[in-house]
């Protein structure tokens, strides 16, 4: 099979990736082992100052609401970080003091919504808070009625971030029908509006005409003289997907896109260089919740985002997404860094 | 005592982080508050069980072996292979007699031939159903697949020399299904690989593929099977012929149940057996030509079944329809049916096999296809069942397609 362009990992560089190329013309697939790192996505996008055009005009299409402002957002535990751009579903609020009330509300046999730490978190702000349950059983419309019936002269209510999986009606409903501020939090994973956004985001890159290979894994590929010709997939075996060029943006270690061997961190599809020290106690912090050198590894690139084998440039080979780790700093991290690096790649590409 | 019998499991059971996603994609879990899911009744529960197989939990057995679990995991585990392999190796209980039936396909099927019209006219009477119900718990308001008068094999074996005319040659797995229920399906697989100059063979006796008996607790005689069929289909393998298949269930079963499940080693001939629509697409890709019908006009919505997913191999169905003049196509979300095989006929599943496919049935009456493309037979009796709307095998569509 034959396409223009062939994108290995389909989590949010990919996708972004092969929904510009789509939208230029250009047939692409995206072929994805498992689902990815969106599914664990707080709804906050690191490194994106207010969303370019390009990225407005897709998360519209897509029917993505997002909204920004600089400001701070309520995490699961309660406590607050900085945030610009976020899902509909995320407040970002000027100071941490949002409220002067506020009613914490769970579902009742539901764990995994932390309303003790929540609670914690919010007096610290100077939010004076209570907490109830009630049952999750009924629909929507029932919870919103519950929930205002509970109010007693808050002025905010917390429930957990786990409405819309297909879209975010019943979060709009429930901020509408609510007669207080309606903030949502966190849950443990996995998150709800992650996977929203990613399947929306899946489901527009299909609409444009996009193939989209889920659960098959890119295990090989062939490479001469410096150029990509095909890659090989668990499932197609012998029927190689053939292109012009190709994506790398298989993620970092979470989702495989860099292994580590007890010697060496390697990319395993292409055999990539890889940017980390050779000694291997260079590699992590002994102190479990500093930021790991690990994390930082990433995959090497010139200026085009074409990565090099044994120091030779793979000219028509791209990599974007969290496999860079901090090698390109330009881009950012996080979600900003799997958008602004696949923009960059697909900047390359159209470029003759 | 043996401290690797107690920590070491297949199906790459270690490589687990926990992470829940295949929680969110098992279809069972969405509607049947008594399934643990996938993450606990796989990697979690067997660990337990491994320590102890007291944990094994028999409510396993609504596992519908879907694989929409493995499609999702992000770290490789083999999710549904540890659920149906725990099946196998700790639950003794007997199948019911109920059970036994549905799963012998092959068997059914050669009992109920010779008088098919009267099994056709029993199971669509009201009151056979009740007792079916009664009696074996088969759910009455299934309806039941027809049973043809004349199997598929007898046709071909009458036009066996025309086949072996032809300069290029396959070998075809039909499975019960075409044989007993549907030979039209593999005469339009004949009429389209002969327009391409490519004649048809029958294995040197095939069996049931087994997957029925693998989900009913009957995996010694599915092993049976099993290495029946991986010995013929080696023949035709070694004579230098791919082997194709219509279902998309026996296609998987043989390339990767037998395996991973029964333990029968397939390696010589896994890699030969292909879907007819990854073979013919192949084919055209690479320069074939088939004349179609001018006037040709079809809307088609097309379905792909768990098993194809699984394989990954929905794109070449897809492409090849694709290819079809004259043929509107959508592609339908995909989504699992509900049926499962033997699962949804069982009384005790009827209720969430139905609620499963309720999304699926959704998107079909949205999208308001002439008909429904679909490879496999048992994701066509539900969707019949449930929608109306009629459902073909992307075969059957494609031979109506090309001139006569
Ligand atoms: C748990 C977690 C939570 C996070 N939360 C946030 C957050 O809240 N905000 C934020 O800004 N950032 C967050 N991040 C950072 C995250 O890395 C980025 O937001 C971004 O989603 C990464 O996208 P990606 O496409 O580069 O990689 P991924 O999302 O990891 O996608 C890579 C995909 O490639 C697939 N793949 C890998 N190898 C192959 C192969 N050989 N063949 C085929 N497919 C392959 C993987 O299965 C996966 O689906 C989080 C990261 C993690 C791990
Ligand atoms: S089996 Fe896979 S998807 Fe399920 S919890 Fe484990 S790693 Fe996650
Ligand atoms: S195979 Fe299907 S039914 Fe069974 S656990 Fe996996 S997703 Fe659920």
């Amino acid at each position: 099979m034959r396409f223009d362009c062939v994108i290995t990992g389909g989590g949010l560089a990919g996708l972004i990736a092969g929904i510009s190329l789509q939208k230029e013309g250009r047939s692409t697939a995206i072929v994805s082992t498992g689902q990815n790192a969106m599914h664990f996505f707080s709804g906050t996008f690191e490194s994106v100052k207010e969303a370019p055009a390009r990225l407005a005009e897709i998360f519209e299409a897509a029917g993505i609401k997002v909204h920004y402002s600089a400001g701070v957002r309520l995490m699961p535990m309660g406590t607050f970080r900085e945030a610009e751009l976020a899902l509909g579903d995320v407040d970002i609020f000027p100071s941490e003091r949002f409220a002067s009330k506020a009613l914490i509300v769970s579902f009742r046999g539901e764990q995994g919504f932390f309303t003790g730490f929540l609670a914690d978190g919010l007096e610290k702000a100077g939010i004076a808070c209570r907490l109830a349950a009630i049952d999750r059983s009924s629909g929507i419309k029932k919870i919103a009625a519950a929930v205002s019936g509970l109010l007693d002269g808050e002025d905010a209510v917390v429930l957990p971030q786990v409405f819309g999986q297909k879209d975010s009606a019943d979060v709009e409903y429930l901020r509408e029908a609510i007669p207080a501020k309606v903030v949502f939090a966190g849950t443990q994973p996995p998150s709800v509006p992650g996977i929203r956004t990613q399947m929306q985001l899946k489901d527009y890159y299909i609409s444009l005409g996009g193939t989209f290979l889920q659960g098959d894994e890119v295990t090989g590929a062939h490479v001469h003289d410096g150029v990509v010709h095909s890659v090989v997939t668990r499932n197609l075996d012998s029927h190689y997907l053939e292109a012009d060029c190709f994506v790398l943006a298989s993620g970092g270690f979470f989702s495989k896109g860099l292994l580590a061997t007890p010697t060496s961190v390697v990319e395993p599809v292409f055999g990539l260089d890889v940017d980390y020290p050779a000694d291997r106690s260079e590699w992590y912090d002994p102190s479990f919740a500093a930021d790991q050198p690990y994390m930082r590894f990433g995959v090497k690139t010139d200026v085009a985002l074409h990565p090099m084998i044994a120091g030779e440039s793979v000219r028509n080979l791209y990599v974007a997404g969290s496999i860079l780790g901090a090698t390109r700093p330009e881009f950012g991290t996080g979600a900003g860094l799997a958008i602004r690096s696949a923009f960059a790649v697909v900047d390359s590409i159209l470029k003759p | 005592m043996s401290y690797q019998e107690k920590t070491i499991s297949n199906h790459n059971f270690e490589e687990c982080t926990k992470c829940t996603i295949c929680t969110l994609y098992c279809p069972v879990m969405k509607v049947n508050p008594l399934y643990p899911g996938p993450k606990q009744a796989g990697p979690d529960g067997e660990r337990l069980r491994l320590k102890n197989p007291w944990f094994f939990n028999y409510a396993l057995k609504y596992c519908m072996n879907c694989k929409r679990c493995e499609v999702s995991c992000p770290s490789g585990v083999g999710v549904a292979d540890l659920i149906q392999s725990a099946r196998i190796k700790y639950d003794k209980s007997a199948p019911k007699l109920r059970d036994r039936m549905l799963a012998s396909t092959d068997f059914m099927g050669k009992l109920a031939r010779p008088v098919a019209p009267l099994v056709n006219f029993g199971t669509s009477l009201g009151i056979t159903k009740t007792a079916l119900d009664w009696t074996l718990g088969i759910d009455h308001r299934r309806s039941f697949p027809k049973y043809s008068g004349r199997s598929f094999e007898s046709w071909l074996k009458k036009h066996a020399s025309k086949q072996a005319a032809f300069p290029e040659q396959v070998a075809y797995f039909h499975g019960c299904y075409v044989n007993y229920n549907n030979p039209q399906l593999g005469k339009d697989l004949v009429k389209v690989l002969n327009a391409l100059g490519i004649g048809v063979q029958l294995l040197d006796g095939e069996k049931c593929c087994g997957i029925a008996m693998i989900t009913n607790g009957m995996s010694a005689q599915a092993t049976k099977h099993a290495k029946h069929n991986v010995a013929v289909l080696g023949k035709a393998v070694d004579a230098g012929l791919k082997v194709v298949a219509t279902s998309s269930t026996c296609a998987f079963t043989m390339r990767d149940e037998y395996r991973s499940l029964l333990g029968v080693d397939n390696s010589a001939v896994r890699d030969s057996i292909l879907m007819a629509t990854r073979y013919i697409y192949e084919k055209l890709e690479n320069g074939a030509k088939l004349r179609f019908k001018p006037d040709f006009h079809l809307k088609a919505a097309y379905h792909t079944p768990c098993h194809m997913e699984k394989m990954g191999w929905g794109v070449f169905t897809e492409r090849l329809l694709r290819m079809i003049p004259g043929l509107e196509l959508t592609v339908l979300d995909s989504a699992c049916c509900g049926i499962a095989g033997t699962y949804g006929f069982k009384k005790e599943n009827y209720a969430s096999s139905q609620a499963i496919g309720e999304e699926l049935f959704k998107h079909i009456r949205e999208a308001d296809p002439e008909v429904v493309a679909c490879d496999c037979e048992t994701c066509k009796w539900q969707i019949e069942m449930s929608t109306g709307y009629t459902v073909m095998n992307p075969i059957s569509i494609l031979a109506e397609a090309i001139e006569d």
